[in-house]
Parts: C-alpha cells; structure tokens; sequence
C-alpha cells in the first residue's frame, strides 16, 4: 500500500473523526442513564428454597418381601422420592399479594421448591402475612409470619425462609 | 434486492471519504480487526495495571477502585479510563468489522471459518467486559450482579437461584471478587486464544494498524480518559434498589432488554441471534464455485502460488509425478476461495503461449486463464481507431462495462491480481489496443484481502511475476474503484484515452521506450 502522504487538512480531518469517535463513545459509556426503578418506591425480594414434605407414605416391606428381593437391596422401609408442592402465599395490609403453588425441582421431582419474585411497595408501614405448606395437607398452612415493616424509599427488604430457624425471616 | 447491497454502499461512501482524510493506509475501515487487536492490548495493558492495585472483598474492592480513580488519578485513573474506553472501541471495532465482513460477502464458501471462529469471540468480549464491571461493587456492579444472575436463574440447572447469593447483605461473601477476579483475566485469555484461531487460515493477517492510525487512536482514547475519567457509583448497598444507573451501553445493553421482556426472552434473543451467525455462512444455499486445481505438467513448484494466496489454500508438497522438480503446489480445497490470484502468480500463465494450450500450472476451471486471453482477443476486436482501450477488471469493484466508455471494452476478473501481468505486454505488444487500464476494489479494500498489493508489486516489478520492463508505462493506467467511484473512474480512463492517442500504435517499437529489451 502506497505510503501515506499528510498534510494539514488532512490531519484536521482526521482531528474531526477521532473528537466524533470520542464523543460518541464518550457518552454512550455513561448515557442516557437507566432508570429501572421508582425512587419513591420500596422492593420486597421473597427469595428461599425449601424441599417439602414427601409426597407418598413411606412403606415397611413385609418379610415376604424382603425375601424376593437380593440380599444387598433389602431395606426394610422405603419411601417415596417425589416431594409435594409448596403453597406460598402472602398479603400485604390484608391484600393478597401473591398465591402461588412451588412445584419441587429435578427430574424425579425430588428436590427442593423454589422461589424468588420482586414486589415492588408504597413506603410507609405497612402489616406483611407470609404463609407456607410444605405438606400433603389441603387446608391451612404449616409456617405463617405477620410482621409490621417500616419500608423507607429506595429500600430493599428481603424476605427469606429457614425452616430450621422457624420459617419466614425479613433481612 | 441482495440484503447487503445497501449496507456495503453505504460503507462505500463512508470509505471513500475516509480515503481522502486518513489516505488508504490509515483508513481504519481498512483494518478494523487490526484495531479490534489494538484494542485488546490497550484494554490488557491497562488492566495489569489497575490489578497492582485492585483488591478483593467487602468494602476493599470499592475502595481499591476509588483509591485509583480519585487518590492516583493521574495513572490508575486513566489507566482505568483507557481500559473502560478501550474496551468500549473493542466493541464498536468488532461491530463494524462483523457487518463489514457481512456487507462485503466475505464470509462465505472457504472463509466461514473466520466468520464461525468469530462468534464466539463475542460472547466472550461480552463476558469480559460485564465481570469487568462487576469488579468494581457500586451501585452499577450490584445491578449488573443482580439481573445477571437473575437471567441465569432462568436455566434449570441451579439447584438454588445463584441471585439469592445478593438478596441481602447477610447472604454476600466477598470471596466472591476472587472467582470474579479469575474470571475477568481467564475470559479475555480465552479470547486472545480465540484470536489466534481466528486467523489460522488467513495469510499475512494484518494485526496491527498503520502506527499512524494507532497513533491517532491512541491519543483519542488518551483524551478521553483524560476530559471524561471513568468514576464509579456509589458504593453498592444490598439493602437499596440502585435506580439511576449509567449503564455502558456497548456492554450493558442487554440489561434493559432483559428487564423489559424477561430472561427467557434474552436467552432466546441470545441462542437464536448465535446460532444464526454461525449458520450465515451457509444461507441463503449458494453453489460454491470450483476450486483452483492443479496442474503438474505445468507446475515446477516455484512456489509463487503458494507465496500469493491470502487464505493459506496452498501447500507445497513432495513431487509425486516423477518430475525433476523437487516439490509441488497442492490446493486445499476447503480454504480455497476460488480468487484466481494463484493462477496469475503463475510463470507459465502466460497469454504469448501458443505452441501448446494455454494451461498453466495452476488455474480456475470455471474461469481459466486461456478464457481470460480469450476474452481479451474478442474484447480487443470491438475496438477501432485511435485510443483503444482495454479495461481488466474485477467482479467485486467497478463494472467498467456498464458504463459505456467509447473505444473501451472490459473483461472481467474474478480479482485483478488473478491476471498475470503479461497479459498487459500481450495486448500492448500485438496491438490489440492502445491502453491497458486495471482496476478492481480500492486500495485496501480488496475483496480477496491482497489482491491490490500483489499487483501493485508486480507492476512496480518488486513481487514475481513482474511485468517486463519493455512494456511502456505509459500505455498503462491503474486505478483502483469501487462501484460508488464510476464518475472518477471514467474521467480517469477518458484522460488517458486522450494521452495515449498522441503515442501512436502500441506494437511499433519505435513508438516505445528505448529498454535494454527492446533495444536488444
């Protein structure tokens, strides 16, 4: 390719492309700025997961049983793997907010529930219901929390579920 | 209408703008890979910079970043700047590099493979770029955790959704920056690997830019950073929502699009726009043309093929017909362009042969040479009078033909460099015209990568196969145009028609420069 040849138009040419490369590349790593959020609006995250109960009973092989079987595979009680559903359901200020039926995760069915949904909330006081079944049972819940929270602009409250630790908690 | 004609129009115009600021050789259309490795090496010599100083964990990676851009502004901080804005020409280069490629229809038959190799590359510039960003842990960087996860999470494969890792203060371990850490050199390691293969199958890539151009764009990014230093968010609060987020938009792009429309919409915009790529190469179904072949009784393995073909399509193997000569060319088919460039590098593709058929030692079967000197008799017998011209030219540039210049007439090429240079003695020496003018793509813009450096070199008698010294440079005119230059290319051959009539019959050696040859 023939050597370049420069003269003073030429390099003010250049000047020009080089400020207007600059300047595009300049705003569009800042600018427009993205708002995704209402400020004036707090977020509740309920995030947790959490296995429920097992869907089947459990059954005690007969002795019969355990005979047909090979001498290494003999257990004497087995279960089902498949775990139940969980209901999940919360109401914010005596409104129901969210309903939703958690189905258990893997191929078999056999792993935990999960969830994690953002909601986003006026600021102010406000009276939080959380309840969960985690067993066969078709009434009632087995873990409910009421809480009163102050949420403040801008917050992020987030609401988890340790069963060990005795079910729903606000972080 | 061809989905490309628009696009490479309009890069026509651009480039020929570009042309007149920066001259060919510094035209950063011309080497937009270049830049895209130029680049990467800004972008990776300042990022082992700011790692000096860069620190993990909670609040200590913020502080560290802040402590760079604030406290030792003036290197870490625009060491910083330059690798943010580095990164973000990174970005536009390969951009415009993909859709020139594309606009060009450089992408298909023997080239899918830079093209294929090349997708990839974007993911993980992508990758590269957003954990990048990550590091830095404000407001930004929490936003980016967030929905990045979240878009994760939509893959059935985690056991517990991984955003859960920043629901809460309580549930983030600053370990995290550690794999991120990994992450963000191990990605762009990745990327230069890529690189490399990138160009496996390219002769004489060009990765680095003219030094004027890099010069010129280094000083840009210089300005930048130093007019427009990169700053940070606030520090980032797990217990806040970040709102108003100035996102990079060459890398973050992505977010509001996920926020929008949901992350399986993304993960669908992501699979289909990569399976596409990599499945452009072969759509819409074209017949490849058929590839150079070789053919030994002409072949003495001189190696000119094999020195001239821009996609490395030739080896140079041991003789396997019992010949004198210690080696021969092979074509391999699958890198082979079908250009024609080897053909005319080759010695005996040489139009004055007549004793026997004109098959050269390496040739085109749809578009042989002997056809060439075919075309160019039947061309030659159109023409009458004084100032004959005939136009070689190339299929991917000008069409001379339309234009309808008087006592001119064309033949076509697959690449000007595919037409070995006596052909220009031989229409001159038999009087088969008055002028030779060649054309074909611009300088720099050559369909087939070198096509206009071989002939240059070849005329200016610095690259075999030379044009002999006989021929008289007068009667010669190249200039070099694409379809958007017709207007300039006709005024330039209508110039030369009027200079070459005052010469005289082109075969008469009185009428040619007294050369050792001639004069012998």
């Amino acid at each position: 390719m023939s050597e370049p040849t420069m003269n003073a138009p030429k390099l003010f040419g250049q000047a020009v492309v080089y400020g207007l490369f600059a300047l595009a590349v300049g705003y569009l790593a800042t600018r427009p700025v993205w708002s995704h959020f209402d400020a004036s609006n707090a977020r509740l995250l309920v995030s947790f997961t959490h296995g429920g109960k097992t869907a089947g009973d459990c059954h005690r092989r007969t002795a019969k049983e355990l005979a047909e079987l090979a001498p290494n595979m003999r257990m004497a009680t087995v279960c089902t793997r498949e775990r139940v559903p969980l209901l999940f359901e919360m109401s914010i200020d005596g409104s129901p907010v969210h309903r939703e039926s958690l189905p258990p995760t893997g191929l078999r069915g056999d792993g935990p529930s999960r969830i994690y949904e953002k909601f986003s909330v006026q600021p102010g006081r406000h009276e939080v219901i959380l309840k969960l079944r985690d067993t066969k049972r078709t009434e009632g819940f087995d873990y409910e929390r009421r809480a009163t929270v102050e949420l403040k602009p801008g917050q992020n409250l987030s609401v988890d579920f340790k069963a060990a630790q005795g079910g729903f908690k606000f972080e | 209408m061809d989905i490309r004609t628009p696009l490479k129009l309009i890069f026509l115009w651009l480039e020929g703008w570009f042309d007149r600021i920066f001259t060919p050789a510094w035209n950063p259309f011309y080497c937009l890979g270049a830049l895209g490795y130029f680049y990467f090496w800004v972008v990776a010599g300042s990022g082992l910079y700011l790692y000096i100083f860069f620190d993990t964990g909670i609040p200590q990676a913020f502080d560290s970043v802040e402590y760079m851009t604030h406290e030792q502004w003036y290197l870490a901080g625009i060491m910083r700047s330059l690798h943010r804005y580095g990164s973000d020409a990174m970005v536009v280069m390969t951009m415009m590099h993909l859709v020139r490629e594309f606009a060009f229809d450089r992408y298909r038959g023997g080239r899918w493979y830079s093209w294929v190799t090349g997708v990839p590359m974007i993911w993980l510039v992508f990758a590269a770029g957003i954990t990048g960003y990550w590091l830095v842990w404000d407001e930004l960087a929490q936003y980016i955790s967030i929905v990045t996860t979240e878009w994760l999470d939509w893959l059935p494969i985690f056991g517990e959704p991984i955003a859960r890792n920043f629901m809460a203060p309580s549930h983030f371990d600053g370990r995290f920056f550690t794999l991120l850490v990994f992450l963000h050199i191990a990605v762009p390691l990745i990327l230069l690997f890529l690189m490399w293969f990138h160009l496996q199958r390219i002769n004489y890539s060009k990765t680095n830019p003219a030094r004027g151009l890099a010069v010129g764009t280094f000083l840009m990014l210089l300005a930048l950073s130093i007019a427009e230093p990169a700053i940070s968010h606030e520090i980032a609060d797990l217990a806040k929502v970040p709102t108003d987020l100035r996102l990079d938009w060459f890398y973050l792009w992505s977010y509001p699009m996920i926020e929008e429309f949901g992350a399986g919409f993304m993960w669908w915009f992501a699979f289909a726009g990569t399976l596409l790529l990599i499945l452009v190469p072969w759509l819409p179904p074209r017949r490849r043309r058929a590839r150079a072949e070789v053919n030994l009784d002409n072949c003495n393995g001189c190696t000119r093929c094999y020195d001239d073909c821009p996609f490395s399509a030739i080896e140079m193997v041991p003789r396997t017909d019992g010949a004198v000569f210690e080696r021969e060319a092979r074509v391999i088919p699958d890198l082979c362009v079908s250009c024609g460039i080897c053909a005319g590098a080759c010695p005996t593709a040489t139009p004055f042969r007549r004793a026997s058929d004109l098959t050269p030692g390496i040739d085109l079967p749809e578009h042989p040479i002997a056809d060439v000197r075919e075309r160019t008799e039947q061309a030659a017998a159109k023409l009458s009078g004084q100032g004959r011209i005939i136009v070689f030219d190339c299929e991917h540039a000008l069409d001379t033909a339309k234009l309808g210049i008087a006592n001119a007439a064309s033949v076509e090429l697959r690449c000007t460099a595919m037409l070995p240079p006596s052909f220009i003695d031989y229409v001159l020496s038999r009087g088969l015209a008055d002028g030779v003018v060649l054309t074909g793509c611009r300088e720099g813009q050559c369909q087939y990568r070198l096509g206009n450096q071989w002939v240059d070199g070849r005329l200016e008698g610095t690259r075999d196969p030379m044009l002999r010294k006989r021929v008289p440079r007068e009667r010669l005119l190249k200039t070099w145009a694409s379809p958007a230059d017709g207007k300039r290319f006709r005024h330039d051959v209508e110039a030369f028609q009027q200079r070459i009539e005052t010469l005289g019959d082109p075969s008469d050696a009185s009428t040619r420069h007294p050369t050792k040859e001639t004069a012998a």
